[in-house]
């Protein structure tokens, strides 16, 4: 609630100006050294100056790290690590929003006992620290032949990710207009029909919200990487991590930030395309009820 | 509408699911805890043996005063800032959506990014201490991420880099829905702007203080990736956190029992803050 009239005040304003100037190079400070610094060539970044532009523009260290880079026994680069991220975000988003657009159907339009403690549950496992479910997580993968694939990763983040999709599209559907519902209902329209005629094709807002929002999480996501995935199936995540922190010899710090740059492209890009929904998601993940 | 089969039949998967992943697994690693297993799950019971011996590792209370610390600070740093961006933000300025954005766009990043970023850039060989060095200032010295009793600070400083915005969103929103006649009324009376802040708006900001808080306390307690892309938990174990404890101890060293007690220790700090939150939201959406 800004003051009106202290538009006014000049001195004021160029000072508030100057603060929220200065906050924000400080914000962009880490990007702007990761994408300057990689494409600078090593001695340059050693014997140089880690905020200063580039004296020789070089992209070797952006060529290196997609596709030379020595992360498994292999020099692969991130490429196979970056499509495996892919391969594991399209599925897991897809079937856990899907998952979450049906259970937050239900749960708002049907009465049944328990319903409430079912969604408190589902609420909770939002919360949990994933270090509870690693043990036997791991146990199940191995029984189920998915342990160090992509196909595991996907479960386990279609698992965990259900309780944010239903919490979603159960207070998007909490708020929809109930007399559409009861019309169609009226005009013979059956489960499915009020689904993918009345309620999906109104989703829409609420669909990106989720569609971002689980994107951003498993593209993002560490842990289960670490720990269900090997050489074959890791994410860009762990891929970075190793590339980053267990290469021995000199350190190439400017394939490095290529690296992480690389690695933060996709959710940057969502984030620069859809930021208002992607500010919407957040704060949807963070009101609860 | 009362629930038929279908639809009964349709959530099902999911409830099995949640059931079984979470509330199942959580069982399982609580029974695990109370074993004595160490490569292997072993199933006989050994009763409250791991949690002694998980009190007794001197690596546990570093990584218990560490999170403490790191908590601590992360959570008191972040609201403050958080607050103050938001305020700022709230002045009525021009490009308030750029900044806004500028100052959020670091959620969108991976922490192993963001870990990535500031390992470099806190690195007195390479980073901010060379840099200034570099520019003439030659007794700068910044070692912190090197020195064992200062890395937990720079596990913070990346960490509320990462989150500010976050906050600020959250503040931003609650800002927004302040009762605007109350302000107008202090106005007439011919109160100054941060008195209008102090004693009218921040006091009605109560919810929002508290659902900052249990959200990043929660991601405090959870917090791994970032502490292992930046300092791998070192130098020595000085940035150990007990997510660290907890993969090292039952990945590692195989004492898995010892690292489920610690799991189930911290699946109880997180219920600790976030229960009393969650039934607290889930009566004010019954009383409507």
């Amino acid at each position: 609630m800004a003051d009106r009239r202290s538009t006014g005040l000049r001195a004021d304003r160029i000072f508030l100006y100057a603060v929220l100037l200065c906050l924000a190079v400080l914000f962009l400070l880490p990007v702007y050294v990761m994408v300057c610094n990689s494409v600078k060539p090593l001695d340059e970044i050693r014997g140089g100056n880690l905020m200063a532009l580039p004296i020789v523009w070089t992209i070797e260290p952006w060529l290196t790290a997609w596709s030379t880079a020595q992360i498994g026994v292999q020099p692969t680069g991130l490429k196979p690590y970056f499509v495996n991220s892919f391969l594991l975000v399209v599925p897991a988003v897809a079937i856990s929003t899907l998952i979450g657009a049906l259970n937050g159907y239900i749960l708002t339009q049907f009465r049944f006992r328990g319903a409430n403690l079912l969604f408190a549950a589902m609420l909770f496992s939002v919360f949990i620290p994933f270090q509870i479910v690693l043990i036997p997580m791991a146990k199940t993968l191995g029984v189920l032949g998915l342990a160090g694939t992509v196909k595991g990763l996907v479960f386990v983040n279609v698992v965990y990710g259900i309780g944010f999709t239903t919490l979603f599209f159960r207070n998007y559907y909490a708020a929809f207009p109930n007399e559409l519902i009861r019309s169609a209902r009226m005009d013979g329209a059956d489960f499915f029909g009020v689904l993918f005629r009345i309620l999906l094709p109104s989703s829409g807002p609420i669909i990106v919200v989720t569609v971002i929002w689980q994107f951003t999480n498993i593209w993002n996501e560490f842990l289960f990487g670490a720990s269900f995935s090997d050489y074959s199936s890791f994410p860009i995540t762990v891929a970075l991590n190793n590339l980053v922190n267990s290469s021995t010899g000199v350190k190439e710090y400017n394939v490095h930030f290529a690296g992480a740059f690389i690695a933060a492209i996709p959710t940057l890009v969502v984030y620069l395309v859809s930021g208002k929904y992607f500010v919407r998601g957040l704060m949807a993940g963070s009101v609860k009820g | 509408m009362r629930a038929g089969a279908l639809p009964k039949l349709l959530l099902s998967p999911s409830v099995l699911l949640v059931l079984v992943c979470v509330y199942g697994y959580i069982m399982f690693t609580i029974y695990l805890s109370f074993t004595s297993s160490t490569l292997m799950p072993s199933y006989e019971w050994a009763g409250t043996t791991s949690y002694q011996r998980l009190f007794a590792q001197e690596n546990w209370h570093v990584a218990l005063s560490n999170l403490w610390v790191f908590a601590s600070l992360y959570i008191g740093v972040a609201v403050v800032l958080g607050l103050g961006f938001a305020i700022l933000i709230d002045q009525h300025i021009r490009a308030e959506g750029a900044f806004r954005s500028i100052f959020l766009y670091p959620m969108a990043l991976s922490f192993i990014v963001t870990g990535t970023a500031w390992k470099w850039l806190l690195d007195p060989g390479v980073g901010l201490e060379h840099t200034m060095h570099d520019l003439g200032w030659e007794s700068f010295a910044f070692g912190w991420i090197k020195d064992s009793d200062m890395a937990i600070y720079c596990v913070i400083i990346a960490a509320v880099w990462q989150t500010t915005g976050f906050v600020m969103a959250l503040f931003l929103a609650g800002l927004r829905g302040v009762d605007a006649e109350q302000i107008s009324a202090a106005r007439v009376d011919g109160a100054r702007t941060w008195q209008i802040y102090l004693h009218i708006i921040i006091p009605q900001l109560g919810p929002v203080f508290v659902s900052a808080f249990v959200i990043l306390a929660h991601m405090a307690i959870k917090s791994y990736d970032l502490v292992i892309a930046l300092t791998n938990g070192g130098p020595g174990r000085s940035t150990w956190l007990p997510s660290v404890f907890m993969y090292q101890y039952s990945f590692t060293r195989n004492e898995m029992a010892i690292g489920a007690a610690s799991a189930v220790m911290m699946l109880a700090a997180i219920g600790l803050v976030v229960l009393p939150y969650l039934f607290s939201e889930m009566r004010k959406v019954k009383n409507g």
